[in-house]
């Protein structure tokens, strides 16, 4: 994480007055980073933290941005995502704190970035060894809409008594006829953890398992940091006979075309027509260069 | 094609430029000052002091005006700068007996040694809007007496204590440290004095009402305000270096110690219990409430059936904080396409699968109809 | 059950310091339990050993000390003193010397308790299948097609119409919930239940049903019971053995029917002539 090059004195310079690098003071960084540290040994398991209160609302990311705030040097490069979009309101509201109070260089291009935040998606591009994914997490306990108490789901954890959390996906089946839990997917980890991946469709949960970049997860409101080391099995919990499966886009993109990639649904006029696009823009305008190049030569 | 999603960047700038604008208002007339808020506010002022955890008028009144009126946006600037402040030490405890006296009130005792003092409070007042505030320009005349501080006077609850019929709370040992809920994290269950620390935080309107439903029988603990008391109290430090203690300064605190419901058995006598509240500033609403809820979450304590809201820990702290509230509301405002997205993507799917079964079923029919006889 | 004949030993009336003999034919033996909230409120001097396919009833009125001796018996409630051990295969298992993590599992696995109101022991929102399954999918079943045959076949066991297998429990009658509850519990094959009070919420019409499924599935499933109840009817029909109690302690056991035919202390005396006046 290059935890100790963290402090000094940024690479280009424009940083906000009266603030430590990175906002937080060295002992808050330090005291998140020993339970980063923690989080990497223990996979999947959810370390309390002292959270700090952010200038942001809790739910606006407060937990990505304290992990980000709190392994980020300057020479790092800051992608930071919303709903798989650079340009997103919170996506470039986080990136412009980053930039004022670390003075940070960022990028939009997945390959470029050492550290990539995001709130909803993994990028489409595959990530490479060395690359930090920091989720933004509203409720780490996979199983709070289950069980409310603290103190037993903590107890269900230590015991890995995990029975409820598939009595719920269950009662989906019966509902529905398949597991209708879209987001939040609750996924194993390493064998032994249940864990929350964050709200990520579904469609992103097979990019957590042996991801060569390192997974950190921050909630700041409910103050849980956890981990996934780089190459870890994560398994989508399933039944044998109703296998996880995620949801193929049902249509192409009408950007790039790409058949492969999350969709955003947009309704482009009054009668309702509906048009998808790429929900990771990084990846979209790559492919429609690309595309552009080749016609480019073609003619 | 993009631009629902598109142009943020500037969108928020101007948002902001927007917002600074209206809350100046009319340019034509003077602008508030901070140190009108600070000193003709100063009610608002000790809500956001201590709901933002930070003893410091000055601070406590420009997030106010910053934030335009707006109590809970007040409170979480205060805490946010509050968050990056460095620590040096913890003071000593308050030695609130010590404390100069602006009002005291006992609801137990007609007369109490060192007196009940008014002080400046709404109580009793008749609540009419005065219109002559409207056109306010005089100074309203000064009161008949201004009623020195008292000095220190014994806390009711302690002679109650030498009588022995309040508990003896707890004493912490010498070197047990406080805990810092904004330092560490809680786990439950949590210790009475992490409980306080949080309920200090939390926010009014919340506790108030779980207050209130302990009054209407949700977890009944029969409260008499034992004492209420709101004045100026030294802080002290322990400067190890020197060996001795100095005083930091001093601030407003408002005090409450509730007298409830007595426990006993035929083996121990009986005696009341108590619920505590310390809040800083003027503020003793929230002291009262804070008192009431601190008694409601020592149910477990005293072997009593906690089933009610105001009772159960995990509830009630993992949901007082304003901050942590208003912030995961408002996160309801980002976007959410992408969950929407797979919600929207599975729902069109299921419609489809289920009106495939029923045409197949209404087929199903049409040719039991057909072939029967 | 030739374990009856052991059923007679006085345990009870054995003082809490002799440390209990380890007996390899038992299941469960309590040594000088003791939980009390107040002076004669709770349990205190328990001691006796339950055998396998045994049934044993804990009598008495209200107050005397009946659940709160269940709750310490099934794991729920640590007792200031004295110990709980329980014969799992070869091995005994000192209840509350072992972990929380061993003490779970029984509950779940090799253990039932059947709750007097059944709203307690179902998980309501969730549909009468995914009650019956749960303890199979936390014992590890993945398989969904035979979490559901399962179901249907307990269903049909409890009597319960099998196509009532995706309602939620909410649309049950008060039998069906308790009928549903114990098909919850048995569904892991149990060797031990733990029932408060079975028919307690119950019509008396009701009532009877489940006593004679109750009766039918301990004979059938070989099962060993510790029943509380205050209704000396239900336990003259369901149990092999009794203990009385009253303010805290037992103060008579021994077989059903010698207890209620032919009882020994005034109390029992009262208990028993105030049911038959009835």
């Amino acid at each position: 994480m290059n935890a100790a090059r963290a402090g000094k004195a940024p690479r280009s310079g424009k940083m906000l007055p009266g603030y430590n690098f990175a906002y937080l003071d060295e002992e808050s960084k330090r005291m998140i980073r020993r339970g980063l540290l923690k989080a990497v040994a223990i996979p999947g398991f959810q370390i309390p933290f002292g959270g700090r209160e952010m200038p942001l609302p809790y739910g606006w990311g407060t937990g990505g941005i304290q992990v980000t705030a709190s392994i980020i040097t300057p020479e790092d490069v800051l992608k930071v995502i919303d709903q798989g979009a650079d340009d997103t309101t919170n996506a470039v509201s986080i990136r412009q704190f980053f930039e004022r109070v670390a003075g940070i260089a960022s990028t939009t291009r997945t390959r470029e970035a050492t550290i990539i935040q995001t709130r909803h998606r993994i990028p489409e591009t595959p990530l490479a060894s060395g690359q930090i994914m920091v989720f933004q997490v509203p409720i780490p306990e996979p199983l709070r809409f289950i069980e409310p108490s603290e103190t037993e789901t903590a107890t269900l954890h230590a015991l890995g008594d995990y029975g409820i959390m598939h009595v719920k996906l269950y009662e989906d089946i019966v509902r529905h006829g398949h597991i209708a839990t879209c987001y939040a997917y609750p996924v194993e980890v390493n064998g032994r953890y249940v864990m929350d991946p964050s709200p990520i469709p579904r469609f992103d949960n097979p990019k957590l398992h042996m991801s060569p970049a390192l997974m950190l997860f921050g909630a700041g409101r409910e103050k849980r940091l956890y981990a996934l080391p780089p190459h870890t099995a994560v398994v989508s919990l399933d039944f044998e006979d109703h296998p996880f499966a995620i949801q193929r886009p049902e249509a192409a993109c009408a950007i790039c075309g790409s058949t492969e990639s999350y969709l955003d649904e947009l309704i482009v006029d009054d009668a309702g027509a509906r048009r998808y696009v790429c929900s990771d823009t990084d990846y979209c305008q790559r492919r429609a260069e690309a595309r552009g190049e080749a016609r480019g030569e073609a003619s | 094609m993009y631009v629902a999603v598109k142009g943020g960047e500037k969108a928020i700038r101007n948002a902001h430029r927007l917002l600074a604008h209206k809350r100046r208002g009319d340019s034509a007339r003077p602008g508030l000052s901070v140190a009108q808020i600070r000193e003709q506010m100063f009610l608002g002022v000790a809500r956001v002091m201590c709901e933002g955890a930070l003893h410091d008028a000055e601070l406590a009144a420009l997030a106010l005006k910053q934030a335009a009126g707006d109590t809970v946006e007040a409170i979480f600037l205060l805490r946010a700068y509050r968050a990056t402040l460095p620590r040096f030490c913890a003071s000593l405890p308050l030695d609130t007996g010590a404390m100069r006296i602006e009002r005291r009130i006992s609801a137990t005792y007609k007369d109490i040694p060192g007196g009940q003092q008014l002080g400046a409070t709404f109580d009793y007042t008749h609540r009419l809007l005065d219109f002559d505030l409207l056109a306010e320009q005089e100074a309203p005349p000064p009161p008949e007496s201004v009623p020195a501080p008292t000095e220190a006077c014994p806390h009711i609850m302690a002679l109650l204590a030498r009588e022995g019929l309040v508990g003896q709370e707890r004493k912490a040992a010498d070197d047990e440290s406080a805990p810092d809920i904004t330092r560490e994290p809680l786990a439950f269950p949590a210790s009475r004095a992490e409980r306080l620390q949080i309920l200090a935080r939390g926010d009014e309107g919340f506790l108030l009402a779980l207050a209130y439903s302990t009054q209407r029988g949700y977890g009944r603990n029969h409260p008499f305000a034992g004492e209420i008391r709101v004045g100026k109290v030294d802080v002290w430090l322990e400067a190890e270096e020197l060996g001795f203690c100095v005083p930091a300064g001093e601030i407003e605190v408002s005090e409450c110690e509730m007298v409830n419901q007595f426990v006993g058995s035929r083996k121990t006598p009986p005696q009341f219990t108590r619920g505590y509240g310390l809040v800083f500033g003027s503020a003793e609403r929230k002291a009262m409430v804070m008192a009431l809820v601190d008694r409601a979450l020592r149910a477990g304590e005293y072997g009593e059936d906690a089933s009610a809201p105001a009772q159960q820990e995990e509830f009630v702290l993992a949901h007082c904080d304003s901050v942590e509230a208003a912030g995961f509301l408002s996160h309801l405002k980002l976007p959410h396409y992408v969950d929407f997205q797979s919600e929207l993507g599975l729902v069109r799917k299921l419609r489809r699968e289920q009106a495939r079964t029923g045409a197949q079923e209404a087929e199903k029919e049409v040719a039991a109809l057909e072939t029967a006889p | 059950m030739s374990a009856l004949a052991h059923g007679m030993r006085m345990d009870a009336a054995l003082p809490a310091d002799v440390p209990a003999m380890e007996n390899s034919q038992a299941l469960m033996q309590a040594d000088g339990l003791c939980r009390l909230f107040g002076p004669e409120q709770g349990c205190q001097d328990i001691s006796f050993t339950l055998y396998p396919g045994e049934v044993l009833g804990l009598v008495g009125e209200s107050g005397s000390g009946k659940s709160t001796l269940l709750s310490t018996l099934s794991g729920r409630l640590p007792p200031d003193r004295g110990r709980v051990r329980y014969r799992d295969g070869a091995d005994w298992v000192d209840l509350y010397a072992t972990g929380e993590g061993r003490r779970r599992a029984l509950l779940r696995t090799q253990w039932g308790f059947v709750e007097q109101n059944p709203r307690d022991g179902l998980r309501m929102p969730v549909s009468a299948g995914a009650n019956i399954g749960e303890r199979l999918m936390a014992q590890g079943a993945r398989h969904y097609g035979r979490l559901r045959q399962s179901a249907l076949d307990w269903l049909r066991h409890v009597e319960i119409d099998i196509s009532r297998i995706d309602d939620t429990p909410n649309a049950f009658s008060g039998g069906m919930q308790q009928r549903l509850q114990i098909a919850r519990n048995l569904v892991s094959g149990p060797r031990l239940v733990f029932m408060d009070e079975p028919t307690g919420g119950l019509d008396v019409s009701v009532q009877a049903r489940i006593l004679d499924l109750l009766r039918k599935l301990v004979r059938e499933l070989d099962l060993s019971v510790i029943l509380v109840t205050h209704d000396l009817a239900v336990a003259r029909l369901l149990a092999d053995r009794l203990m009385v109690m009253r303010r805290s302690r037992i103060v008579e056991a021994g077989l059903t029917d010698q207890i209620l035919d032919d009882p020994q202390h005034p109390y029992t005396q009262l208990l028993v002539s105030s049911i038959l006046r009835v």
